[in-house]
């Protein structure tokens, strides 16, 4: 959201069928409708313009607000900056991306419950095959082993199984277990296995040539992670 | 259709937060036609703000005196810090007389989508503040929106290990609310800090 004029602003949002949207909405800065336009709030738009390049002005209604319990929870809070930057900064504009979309209404209901940090992965990964970087992680891209796949090329994206890693496995990522065609557990190592994984590809990848690099909100995020996760694994072992 | 003097008055007065050039010429049109008493009574003002009023070096907050007179106060509770994240929250707070310690103002909040990060904020001087030690509690007094509340979480991160207690607002129905008009996740956060009667 962008101040603009006498209350209103320019603000962005992440549509379904136009993709990253922008568009003046009046009185924004409002306090009446300063809450609509909180990242993670679900809400309706009618975009009107005269000429469709033009930036146009929305009407918003909100049809949910943020999920119970994610302003009191870091790491959710954390999960929800870090997707709104990732759209914010890597998604062109007016380009449809439905997938994502739902990908992302889905993610934000399943916060609710235990395996939202899963689909926070998944969306990512859906992120990466929407901007044209897609991952194949069903078979060894050196023999085409189904069975043992442990590993992603940093390279190219495609997964490396168990033996044909060899001496190479230093250089390559840790494929997550709820990744592999079997599926595993989501357990917390394996989200953090995840989070690097697509944080490789978002840095090498997606902003490669992007001046600001990859945003802020999702390098805090991994790192944020990570330190809960050491925070658990200290308290389990009673350090 | 004007230029000169006027045209600059204008422009600055559009400038300012929640103005747009209309609102502008109004009240330029306004001033300039009540020169003698709002005009010059206005640019007094402004040059003595200019001039007095300054920032407080302990806790942010704006006053014609470095400590500010809430620091200075005797009276106020020294061990607890309430952190705000304006100015104007620091006179929201002061208005209600419910609160008698010291504050800290950190010049904004978090904002990952507008580009504000922990270095454009005072928290290196707030954490700086705590470990000089004295203070036992601190209240996180900051929004309950998604920039406030990660603020929060980032400043709690970071007194971890501290010997503070630290607290935030209660979040929930606010007084005179009627439930039905309250959105749901403002109910449900009402709901689980539910108080006993």
């Amino acid at each position: 959201m962008r101040p603009h004029g006498e209350g209103g602003a320019v603000v962005g949002l992440l549509t379904e069928k136009h993709g990253r949207h922008a568009g003046y909405v009046h009185g924004a800065q409002s306090t009446k409708k300063r809450g609509l336009l909180e990242a993670g709030t679900l809400v309706a738009v009618d975009w009107k313009s005269r000429v469709s390049d033009q930036l146009g002005s929305m009407t918003l209604e909100q049809e949910s607000g943020l999920p119970h319990g994610v302003l009191d929870d870091p790491l959710k809070l954390g999960a929800l900056l870090s997707a709104c930057s990732l759209c914010d900064a890597a998604l062109p504009e007016r380009e449809g991306h439905a997938g994502l979309f739902h990908g992302f209404k889905t993610m934000m209901e399943m916060m609710d419950g235990e395996i939202w940090m899963a689909a926070y992965i998944f969306w990512e990964i859906s992120l990466l095959k929407e901007l044209g970087f897609g991952l194949d992680l069903t078979k060894c891209a050196a023999g085409g082993d189904v069975t043992q796949l442990a590993y992603v090329s940093p390279k190219s994206g495609r997964a490396v199984s168990l033996h044909a890693a060899g001496p190479y496995k230093e250089r390559l990522l840790e494929l997550p277990a709820f990744l592999k065609p079997g599926g595993g557990a989501y357990e917390s190592e394996e989200i953090y296995k995840g989070l690097r994984m697509t944080g490789h590809f978002l840095e090498h990848w997606v902003f490669a040539h992007h001046t600001k690099g990859v945003p802020e909100a999702r390098l805090r995020f991994e790192a944020r992670y990570e330190k809960s996760l050491s925070d658990t694994t200290k308290a389990a072992s009673g350090l | 259709m004007f230029d000169g003097p006027l045209e600059t008055l204008v422009r600055q007065l559009a400038a300012l937060p929640g103005l747009g050039s209309r609102s502008a010429k109004r009240i330029a049109l306004h001033l300039l036609s009540a020169k003698g008493t709002k005009l010059d009574a206005l640019m007094r003002a402004l040059t003595e703000a200019a001039r007095e009023i300054v920032t407080c070096n302990t806790c942010g907050n704006l006053d014609s005196s470095d400590p500010c007179r809430v620091c200075q106060d005797k009276s106020r509770d020294k061990s607890i810090l309430c952190v705000v994240g304006g100015i104007a929250d620091l006179w929201a707070v002061e208005r209600t007389n419910s609160f008698k310690g010291q504050y800290h103002v950190l010049g904004g909040v978090l904002s990952a989508l507008d580009g504000v990060g922990p270095d454009q904020l005072t928290i290196d001087q707030l954490l700086t503040r705590l470990r000089a030690g004295g203070i036992r509690e601190v209240i996180l007094a900051l929004s309950a929106t998604v920039d406030g509340q990660t603020t929060a979480h980032y400043l709690m991160d970071h007194m971890q290990g501290m010997d503070i207690h630290v607290t935030r607002l209660a979040h929930g129905v606010p007084v005179g609310g009627a439930l039905e008009f309250l959105d749901d996740g403002t109910i449900a956060t009402a709901m689980k800090s539910r108080a006993s009667l």
